[in-house]
């Protein structure tokens, strides 16, 4: 007999829904469908009975292609990879629990790592811009119960958190917003008219890199002042219009995403922003929001953060000292720079997500990534090491975009003999102890 | 009057069905075919002499990548163009962060030339190929 | 496990009466004990002083808006990041220290506890991953009620059993200690961009004034005979004036009894007094309102109150007191974090330099000792920076120099910029009371303890109790004479016993302990009401589901777990 589990929590985007419903075989080994989740949560669930997992460690022959070895073989190169590095880059974590983490981070602070996440090419700019001017924010509940003006500014979350308007931003009918849609004016401003837009009450094309400049002018509009006719292509009217309705707002919220953080300006787009929603503060309640995008990115820059005081990029390499400069201790510089003697990835692929020049320094240094899947990164690496899908097949916690953390829940059994990251990193972090004990070190 | 080759400014971003790729596996079918394409203004196709759903070539600071020109859902405006990140929008996305830690994902210049009988790689080829990994 | 025997130290022990004779402690088990064997390993005190563990009442040391100020202020972190030789983790942040110099630094002061001062409910699980990853010290967290929509209903209509049975159902779920009340309705009307400044205030659609949540959350501890009492932070935060409100807060506990068997005889903790002692009109007129306000406090014998003292150093603020913090970043415009908590409460943080340069930041820094100094009972009266608000935790060496040498303060108070405007404009210059080792003692463990409701094991050095046990390099009888000796004495303890472990051995962390998590189960009658009320919020206004809200076990490894029984 199949049986559901309820209040499952998706492991894809920082939206971290948690009203899946799972129907898992009785043997707890298949997951046959999934309720509530939208495509990508739903392919995520679903793809978890798709043949051929990878069960045991691979490790990159002469030849180029991979052969299976055990996992204490696997272990004991990580370790030894690790203990002769001087400076490794240990990135990813976006898709892995806190609990494993904080191990991992113990194993960086030994051998001298440098611990960054998948902020550092998503939502860093807007870190750093919180770094230098703070945020008002909010959590997504009070967006849900109070928000009558929602603006998406650079983030198209009909692609990338489908469940985001229906569930916090657009649709629900919350306390104090008992029509729902129709209680809620909605503003999308991209350089494109996407889908999102499609839903919005009001569209604003900008020229595709002027944020930084048409964000000024909103700041400039709401004190009073004077702009020139257009700004990124976008007539003053229009904007003084808008500013105006906002000011009219009894909870505004600004939802932004790459459009900002990857554009010309990075931090100084969402520093900028901040700002805005500082100013309107002034007339109003207004608070901004980072729309995270893998489900614990968030959760990795609060152990990040605890454990070393900075929310990505930590260079623990003087092992004596943490670290964080953007631009010096970030992952993409590193490898630009050729600063690293190692790279271990977890939970990530920076092969399809970083640019190509950054992974032709990696290929050459001895890699190890961990992930369930073989994806771009395992191929240019030395060694492959499966672990289990963490929010499927092992529970753990994780963060969501407004920082309130849920627990993941396991769901199925991992394939037979799979370790979880927990498992992997304790037994590499036993074997570094072991050889740093022989070594002297 | 076609031209040869024009310059477009260039956007990589998530869409559901590379997301949804993603999950299927990075060498699925799927998400070779939601991330193999470089979305287009009908404009700037015409100023190409292209048809859709042809190969194009795309070229930027950091190198090429053949992908297959498609007209989008999402309106663009011409001069725009939009490839969903993977690693062929990365093959051409310039790796300067500005000290940032942030690459060049969006607003860089790349020229886009008809190249209907180039062949798209595959995902994990594309990569290792720049890599110089591939034995010929 | 090991015996020791603790020789020839000077004991201050309040639970005992014992004001710095020489006495022997025997530690075994991880308890204090009568006597030990011949076997038991000497440590010897002789010269020294021996307390028990000090218990910190009131920090922010572990949860959301901590991490928030962590992430926002990577310059806290500038000289101030090390890892020191042995077996402690890399240690960060000068304000807001990271979990492990948290716990190492806490232990090298001599403390065995520290309270979270405000823990949101929906974020309860963060909160627990810090005390989690925080070594050496046992710790708990206050979940915030005073803006909580469940309680502002069921207190709109006096429904004091309802409260509490939301109240226990939310120390099972986050696994909380006690009932924290943060400027009460005010931060509710924060969501708005309001403030509720006074006691009648009422809030925005929900028309209860902070008087009623007030006395309605103290009617419903004491309901529940919690070991904590209603733990209070008033409205109308750091403005002149701003003592009467404080007054006005503290009577709405006049006649009431408290009700426990936990030896707690408060109704209510005030926290951090200096905030809300100020006497004036505006920042030019601005006075100590220390006397009025300590006046009342020593006349009521059910308040204990903690001082909040400013240390003048570059600090973070950083409080569930939403509105305040944007009204300070209005006056310092320093970076700003805010964030809105669904249904329940609101965090703010703005940093902050107390320049002692400045006279009003000096005058604060002299009302705040005044508190101390003005404290009748040190039983009631405890010593805290409400880090890192005042000031870092790690400055309480300072403040005590200040407390227990007039001569010190003095040299301080006299050396201001401003200094006569400082003098004449509070009351410590006329003050020459100096804090003893014995009223230290009780203001920073046997009155803690008890105010906590933990006296049965904690806060001294009776027999039976935990050997949670302090030992520092002071010779009563040749006491330090200047600020820095008194600091460093205090500063990094001979010896630190935590359970019976010792795990500071010469200002060095020596052994991580083996910490607990405290917190109170409270059972409650069954409650149709409450329980239909929680299932309609979670699926009509919260954005996460009811199943996923409480705090799973595995976040809290060693559960101290404290039960009451309020079902009758």
């Amino acid at each position: 007999m199949p049986k559901e589990v309820t209040d499952v929590i998706c492991p894809f985007c920082g939206t971290l829904c948690d009203d899946l419903i799972v129907s898992v075989s009785d043997d707890n080994k298949t997951i046959l469908g999934v309720k509530n989740a939208c495509a990508i949560g739903a392919e995520k669930f679903n793809h978890q009975r798709q043949p051929g997992r990878v069960k045991l460690p691979r490790m990159r022959q002469a030849d180029g292609s991979y052969k299976e070895i055990s996992y204490d073989e696997a272990i004991d190169w990580t370790a030894k990879m690790l203990v002769k590095s001087r400076k490794t880059l240990m990135y990813g974590w976006a898709s892995t629990s806190c609990q494993a983490m904080s191990i991992g981070h113990e194993i960086a602070e030994k051998v001298g790592g440098i611990v960054d996440n998948c902020a550092t090419v998503c939502h860093g700019s807007s870190l750093i811009a919180i770094e230098d001017v703070g945020v008002p924010s909010c959590t997504l509940g009070e967006v849900k119960n109070r928000a009558d003006r929602v603006i998406f500014w650079g983030c198209n979350p009909a692609h990338a958190h489908p469940r985001h308007m229906s569930r916090y931003s657009i649709f629900p009918r919350g306390f104090f917003t008992v029509k729902g849609h129709k209680g809620r004016k909605i503003y999308c401003v991209d350089c494109r008219y996407t889908d999102t837009a499609k839903c919005a009450d009001e569209f604003i094309q900008v020229q595709q890199g002027f944020d930084y400049e048409l964000l000024d002018a909103f700041r400039t509009a709401a004190r009073g002042e004077a702009l020139p006719d257009t700004v990124g292509g976008v007539p003053k009217e229009k904007i003084y219009e808008i500013v105006e309705d906002l000011k009219q707002a009894r909870f505004g919220v600004i939802f932004f995403g790459m459009g900002l953080t990857h554009t010309m300006g990075r931090n100084h787009n969402i520093d900028i922003a901040i700002n805005l929603t500082r100013d309107m503060n002034d007339h109003t309640k207004f608070a901004i929001m980072a729309m995270r995008g893998h489900w614990n990115v968030t959760g990795s820059g609060q152990v990040l953060g605890w454990q070393y005081g900075f929310p990505y990029a930590v260079d623990l390499s003087r092992r004596d000292q943490a670290r964080h400069q953007t631009g010096e201790t970030t992952s993409v510089d590193l490898l630009n720079r050729n600063e690293v003697e190692a790279c271990f990835y977890i939970a990530t692929d920076p092969g399809a997500h970083f640019p190509v020049n950054a992974m032709i320094s990696s290929s050459r240094k001895p890699t190890v990534t961990i992930d369930p899947h073989i994806n771009c990164t395992t191929e240019i690496s030395d060694i492959h090491i499966p672990v289990a899908l963490v929010g499927v097949e092992v529970g753990g916690c994780a963060y969501r975009m407004d920082n309130v953390p849920i627990e993941t829940r396991k769901v199925v059994d991992p394939p037979e003999g799979v370790l979880t990251d927990e498992e992997l990193l304790t037994r590499i972090n036993k074997r570094v102890d072991e050889l740093m004990a022989k070594g002297g070190q | 009057m076609a031209e040869k080759k024009i310059t477009l400014n260039m956007i990589t971003c998530r869409t559901i069905q590379q997301g949804v790729g993603m999950e299927a596996g990075k060498t699925s079918q799927k998400y070779f075919d939601a991330c193999t394409i470089m979305h287009m203004h009908t404009d700037d196709m015409k100023r190409l002499g292209l048809m859709k759903n042809t190969n194009v070539k795309v070229t930027s600071s950091v190198g090429s990548v053949i992908v297959k020109a498609v007209e989008t859902r999402e309106d663009l405006v011409p001069g725009l163009a939009h490839i969903p990140m993977g690693p062929w929008a990365n093959r051409i996305v310039p790796a300067y962060t500005f000290s940032t830690g942030e690459p060049c994902f969006k607003g860089f210049p790349v020229d886009v030339e008809i190249a209907a009988s180039e062949r798209i790689m595959g995902a994990v080829e594309v990569l290792q190929d720049a890599c110089g990994l591939i034995r010929k | 496990m090991s015996e020791y025997i603790i020789k020839n130290g000077h004991v201050f022990d309040p639970t005992q009466g014992i004001k710095g004779d020489k006495k022997d402690i025997a530690v075994k088990d991880g308890k204090i004990v009568d006597k030990v064997g011949s076997s038991a390993k000497v440590i010897d005190a002789s010269g020294k002083t021996v307390m028990a563990g000090a218990l910190e009442v009131h920090a922010h040391v572990a949860g959301p808006k901590v991490n928030a100020g962590r992430w926002y202020r990577p310059e806290d972190k500038h000289f101030d990041s090390h890892k020191t030789a042995g077996i402690t983790r890399i240690e960060g942040g000068k304000s807001i220290p990271t979990v492990f110099k948290t716990g190492y630094e806490y232990a090298r002061l001599g403390f065995t506890f520290a309270m979270e001062a405000a823990m949101p409910p929906l974020y309860a699980r963060h909160v627990h991953e810090e005390i989690h990853d925080t070594p050496i010290i046992d710790e708990a967290a206050l979940p915030v009620f005073g803006n909580n929509w469940f309680i502002l209903e069921y207190l709109k209509n006096h429904e004091v059993e309802n409260t509490a049975a939301y109240i226990a159902w939310i120390l099972r779920q986050t696994k909380g200690y006690g009932v924290k009340c943060v400027n009460p309705g005010g931060t509710e009307a924060w969501a708005w961009g309001l403030n509720c400044l006074t006691i009648h205030d009422p809030v925005p659609y929900f028309e209860i004034t902070p008087a009623e949540i007030i006395k309605g959350l103290i009617e419903a501890n004491e309901y529940l005979g919690l070991p904590h009492s209603m733990h209070l932070h008033q409205n109308d935060l750091g403005n002149p004036g701003n003592y009467k409100t404080t007054i006005d807060s503290l009577k709405l506990a006049e006649g009431i009894k408290a009700t426990n068997n936990f030896g707690r005889e408060q109704v209510l903790h005030s926290t951090h007094l200096q905030f809300h002692a100020y006497k004036g009109t505006n920042w030019g007129d601005f006075e100590s309102g220390a006397k009025e306000v300590m006046d009342y406090v020593n006349k009521q014998k059910n308040l204990t109150i903690d001082t909040g003292n400013v240390t003048l150093d570059e600090t973070t603020t950083m409080t569930a007191d939403g509105p305040f913090e944007h009204h300070l970043h209005g006056l310092n415009h320093l970076k700003w974090f805010n964030v809105d908590v669904e249904l329940e409460t609101a965090a703010g943080i703005v940093p902050f330099i107390y320049d002692p340069n400045n006279a009003v930041f000096a005058s604060q820094w002299a009302v705040g000792l005044e508190i101390a100094l003005y404290a009748k009972d040190p039983m009631r009266c405890f010593i805290t920076t409400d880090h890192p608000n005042a000031g870092p935790f790690t400055r309480y060496p300072r403040v005590y120099s200040w407390l227990m040498s007039k001569k010190v303060r003095d040299e301080r108070l006299n050396s201001f910029k401003k200094a006569d405007k400082v003098i004449s404009a509070t009351n410590l210059a006329n003050m020459d009371r100096e804090i003893t080792l014995y009223e230290l003692a009780a203001m920073t463990r046997a009155g803690p303890a008890k105010c906590l409701g933990l006296s049965k094991d904690y806060g001294g050095l009776k027999a039976g109790m935990n050997a949670d046990i302090a030992i520092y390099n002071i010779n009563p009888d040749k006491f330090p004479s200047t600020g820095p000796e008194i600091e460093k004495a205090f500063a990094q303890v001979a010896y630190l016993f935590k359970s019976g472990k010792i795990c500071v051995e010469g200002g060095k962390v020596v052994d991580m302990g083996h910490k607990e998590t405290f917190w109170v189960d409270a059972k409650v009658p069954e409650n149709k009401q409450v329980m239909h009320d929680i299932k309609e919020k979670f699926l009509r206004y919260y954005s996460i589901n009811e199943n996923n809200y409480p705090v799973p076990e595995s976040y809290a490894p060693h559960q101290h777990i404290i039960s009451v029984d309020a079902s009758q």
